[in-house]
């Protein structure tokens, strides 16, 4: 399964070659073929997000064959079991054994930052599709010049909702989030964007990753907040609901995109109808390409995709277009990356371009959970359903890019939190 | 922090303790009876939460969940001790690696059959409502497990103070040698302990499913838990299992909600100076 | 077969690795020094193990000390990242070396399965620091290195690295061997067989076991700096108790009380986890049953291969001459 599009023949080869404690480099690989590595977890806590990830590109490549205008698309999946040092090795792999041209993934904002040095050392083009870590395209972007974006950044969809929050008249919110870099950099945009408009952030609770039960953060919420800001990653995200609305809680409920994911969706309760979160995709977007992405998704693998799967699809499709551009031809590293930021694509997600850091300029979504009928399925499910379109959202949002740089990235400590007691 | 911050603090630790000592408290039987560090305890509870999902996906019924994950599990220990534990002899080196080798099948074993799915358990619907007193949200379902560990506990209690078998146990645990002597078997004794510790475990994954899921790398994350309540409780004493799993449940809520930075610290700790002052625990026997 | 016998025998499988690995490609080349550094990690181990007859739940701990020094060092005050590698490297031995004496006091006390225990309990203490005390360890995100040491000769070079850890790996060889063959290290054995019966000799059997676990500290140190310079990144990961276990069945596979076979035992775990999951899906029965199969069938490790192999030939041959024997009448 993880390896069936590599041919049986130079696995047993390399074996072999390993045993003998000898490598032959095959030499550059040709022309005709472009190796693509794929990283993304396979075992332990997030293997079924690493199944949607793969998915989603696997799904663009038997669109087309593995033909990338000519070029045969050879892609190795490999299973970075949601650690970050496990990736790091696996990426050496990839790139040092398999000699791909690039590779692709890495689920966890700390797994991008623990990516990203690698991409530099080996000199390798590294496509973070879904590890969102703010910094690899702002402050650090000029460390890793073989690194280009085709997600988003953590904070992105979230400075568009803390200005949602301040419309919808909530004055002072409660934030309670994983605590590493990704919870930092969501509940950090949404704080900085609230508080900008007026709005004050009073308490931040940091639950560790992987939390499940909330029972001793939950009690902790102030009483006096109009709403409350979440932002879970995946087991998380199940528990999170259900423990708060058994606690009696009546405050609206807000969260970043993660936390309503669909991955997790269809496992939800009702409880969780009516919470609002923000990301630049939703199964729900009533396009026609989203519509026939979404039917076409489910019938294959019998679930509607997630934003992991429409970033890989997305990504995979990106790929394709600049290898139109070049015949089929490996243009090099710096070449693919200088090309692929040029891009301007219409995709499942809708329109997206590049910013001069390499980070997608896309439309943020901000979505509310209903249940319903959609597209035509039998059933009234759980879905992200689309309450308002913030076109155009680039990752320094209406700050500009050189104010927004000077400010540091988004951390347990900043932005401050000036209304906390 | 008022009043019923500490109420609803504590009524949390205590719930949580109550899901420990289901875990746990088979581990600390086995140890005490075999002297077997078992590190695939971790396995029995999440593959407990596995054959209920199983079970509630075919017949819909959670109460029929229960026993059956329960004693599938109680069956997958009994074969293990009888195949593989019990020709070893007395290694613990030997056992402990063995038992992580069970730990990496199972793991493997589990994601092969159920897939990677974070997955959750749905207990009943009243049981996922709240009592409201004097203005605090009680969830029904904490309350549900405090009541299973009571029960079970009592249960295992008077067994081992009234019947033959637990007197046969409590032989075994105060000394094997002398036990055997008096012509008790110690084989049936442990073979006996090994499957109800599997059984308890399951339980407990099958009650803490609806409260923590039920995902791959759940064994190994409820492990090192298990036994810092086997371990600052006594190794082999259920009354010590009982008040461990009290204690680490009440220090992980308060350790989590009062000092987050150090909060696995808080958990360790404590069981290192335990261990260091009395090796067997609080409540073990010498 | 003769202690110099022995010593030839590791001296060829060396210079033939050396040779070996000049054909090596870059991957192979990382593999073989991330198992060399295990291989230190479990000869440390091993000292405990086969020598002391301690069987450490938590080596992993002082592997992370190590490692998060290094990090540490290198992030915040730009520290080792040139001559000053060797200063780290001393450094990473003593912060090990102190580690274990502190834990020492704890765990020496106890034996057998409560020396288990109570080394887990340990090892969990250091990961719940590296996991939650973010200021300092970076939490869940860990830290990256900023690059490997460059004092003239570049380190960043993979086959440069290589030679310096391998002649690290020599250097913890020689000077555990002459360890156990040292009057203090057959003391440890005298421990290991009988320590009622040292204790009656005279002997202060704590403290020769506390030495031998400051011993053990150190080197797990020394693995520590060395990985955190070869991964470029240290995380809570590399603390986990599956770490510890790996090492202890990386003594057990190869052969506890060998030293040697820490180091086969580690070449062995390392392939498994980092090559053939890389080829196979299923991976994990092979580690496990690895784990299953050395416990049922491999008492001796692999390097007792050989000497059961002796034991069933001497068993046999005598049976074999009485067959002759009766045909020839």
């Amino acid at each position: 399964m993880l390896r069936r599009l590599t041919t049986e023949l130079p696995r047993s080869f390399t074996l072999g070659a390993v045993a003998l404690g000898i490598g032959l480099a095959s030499g550059p690989a040709g022309a005709e073929e472009l190796r693509i590595g794929f990283l993304a977890p396979m075992t332990g806590i997030f293997a079924q997000v690493g199944k949607d990830m793969s998915n989603g590109f696997q799904m663009y490549l038997d669109e087309v064959g593995n033909d990338f205008a000519g070029a045969k698309v050879v892609f190795i999946l490999e299973d970075g079991q949601g650690k970050p040092p496990v990736n790091v090795r696996k990426a050496e792999k990839l790139i040092r054994q398999d000699k791909v041209h690039m590779f692709i993934g890495g689920l966890l904002a700390s797994t991008g930052y623990a990516l990203a040095p690698v991409s530099t050392r080996l000199k390798t083009v590294y496509i973070p599709s879904v590890a969102a870590a703010d910094d690899l395209t702002q402050r650090q972007a000029s460390k890793y010049p073989y690194l280009m974006r085709t997600g988003w950044t953590s904070s992105q969809p979230n400075h568009p909702f803390g200005e949602w929050a301040c419309a919808q008249g909530y004055k002072k919110i409660v934030t309670i989030g994983a605590d590493y870099a990704f919870g930092y950099e969501v509940v950090g945009g949404f704080q900085k964007a609230f508080e900008d408009c007026g709005g004050k952030v009073i308490q931040k609770i940091w639950p560790p990753l992987g939390t499940k039960d909330f029972g001793p953060f939950i009690p902790t919420i102030k009483d006096d907040a109009d709403a409350i800001f979440t932002l879970m990653v995946g087991p998380m995200s199940l528990q999170f609901p259900k423990q708060l609305a058994a606690s009696g809680n009546k405050k609206p409920v807000l969260g970043g995109g993660t936390s309503y994911d669909e991955f997790v969706l269809p496992s939800m309760g009702d409880e969780s109808i009516g919470h609002y979160s923000a990301l630049q995709y939703s199964a729900a977007l009533e396009t026609p390409k989203n519509e026939a992405f979404v039917k076409k998704y489910r019938e294959k693998y019998g679930k509607v995709p997630s934003y992991y799967s429409e970033t890989n699809y997305t990504t995979a499709q990106m790929i394709h277009e600049i290898m139109k551009k070049t015949g089929g031809k490996w243009p090099g590293g710096e070449k693919f990356v200088q090309m692929l930021a040029g891009l301007k694509l219409d995709t499942v997600r809708g329109p997206v371009h590049f910013d001069e850091l390499r980070n997608p300029v896309q439309n943020v979504y901000i979505r509310k959970v209903e249940k319903k009928k959609m597209f035509g399925f039998p059933d009234a499910e759980l879905w992200n359903v689309v309450v308002k379109t913030y076109p155009d959202v680039g990752q320094f949002w209406k700050y500009g890019k050189d104010k927004f740089l000077k400010q540091p990235v988004y951390s347990r400590d900043f932005p401050p939190c000036k209304y906390c007691e | 922090m008022d009043a019923e911050f500490w109420v609803i603090q504590v009524f949390n630790g205590i719930s949580y303790g109550a899901l420990l000592f289901l875990l746990a408290g088979g581990l600390s039987l086995i140890f005490g009876v075999m002297r077997i560090v078992n590190l695939s305890h971790g396995s029995y509870f999440m593959l407990g939460g596995y054959v209920a999902l199983t079970v509630i996906w075919t017949t819909d019924s959670w109460v029929l969940a229960i026993p059956v994950a329960a004693l599938t599990v109680a069956v997958v220990g009994l074969v293990m001790e009888r195949v593989f534990l019990r020709p070893l002899g007395f290694d613990p080196l030997r056992q402990v690696l063995l038992t992580v080798g069970f730990a990496f099948l199972f793991q493997q074993g589990a994601l092969d059959i159920w897939g990677g799915d974070s997955l959750d358990i749905s207990p009943p619907e009243f049981l996922t409502e709240s009592v409201v007193i004097g203005g605090v949200y009680f969830p029904l379902y904490r309350a549900f497990m405090i009541g299973v560990a009571l029960a079970i506990g009592v249960t295992i209690w008077l067994t081992m103070e009234k019947t033959r078998m637990g007197a046969m146990v409590r032989a075994a645990v105060d000394d094997s040698e002398m036990a055997r002597g008096v012509g008790i078997d110690t084989s049936l004794v442990s073979m006996f302990i090994f499957a109800l510790g599997a059984f308890l475990a399951a339980l407990g994954g099958v009650i803490g499913g609806a409260f923590l899921g039920v995902y791959p790398g759940l064994d190994f994350e409820i492990l090192p838990i298990a036994f810092a309540v086997v371990i600052i409780g006594g190794m082999g004493s259920l009354g010590g299992a009982a008040v461990g799993s009290l204690i680490v449940g009440l220090a992980d809520n308060f350790g989590k909600a009062l000092f987050p930075e150090v909060s696995y610290f808080t958990l360790y700790a404590p069981m290192v100076l335990i261990l260091a002052l009395k090796p067997t625990g609080l409540f073990g026997r010498e | 077969m003769s202690e110099r016998t022995k010593i030839l025998i590791v001296v060829a499988a060396l210079i033939v690795l050396l040779i070996v690995m000049q054909f090596a490609s870059s991957f192979v080349i990382l593999l073989v020094t991330q198992a060399l550094v295990f291989a230190i990690l479990a000869m440390s181990l091993d000292i405990l193990l086969g020598y002391t007859g301690l069987p450490s739940l938590g080596q992993a701990a002082y592997l992370g000390v190590g490692a998060y020094l290094t990090a540490i060092l290198a992030t915040k005050y730009g520290f080792g990242l040139g001559s000053s590698f060797w200063a780290v490297i001393v450094l990473g031995i003593l912060l090990g070396a102190v580690t274990a004496a502190i834990f020492g006091l704890f765990a020496i006390r106890a034996s057998g399965v409560y020396f288990l225990m109570i080394t887990l309990a340990l090892g969990q203490c250091v990961w719940g620091l590296a996991y939650r005390w973010n200021s300092l360890t970076g939490g869940d995100n860990g830290i990256n290195m900023p690059g490997r040491p460059n004092f003239g000769i570049d380190l960043a070079h993979d086959m440069t690295f290589f030679y310096v850890v391998f002649g690290f790996f020599v250097a913890a060889l020689a000077a555990l061997y002459l360890l156990v063959k040292s009057p203090f290290g057959r003391s440890l054995v005298g421990i290991r067989e009988s320590e009622l019966r040292m204790r009656i000799l005279g002997y202060n059997t704590w403290l020769h076991k506390y030495i031998a676990f400051i011993i053990a500290g150190a080197f797990g140190g020394l693995a520590g700096v060395l990985w955190a310079f070869l991964n470029g990144l240290v995380s809570p990961e590399d603390v986990i108790l599956t770490t510890s276990v790996d090492a202890l069945l990386m003594v057990v596979l190869g052969g506890p009380g060998t030293l040697v076979g820490g180091a086969i035992g580690a070449g062995v775990v390392v392939f498994l986890r980092e090559y053939l999951s890389t080829l196979v899906e299923w991976w994990q029965y092979a580690l496990g049953g690895v784990y299953v199969l050395t416990i049922l069938y491999l008492p001796g490790g692999l390097m007792g291969i050989p000497e059961r192999i002796r034991q069933r030939r001497a068993l046999s041959a005598p049976a074999e001459q009485a067959k002759a024997v009766s045909v020839s009448q």
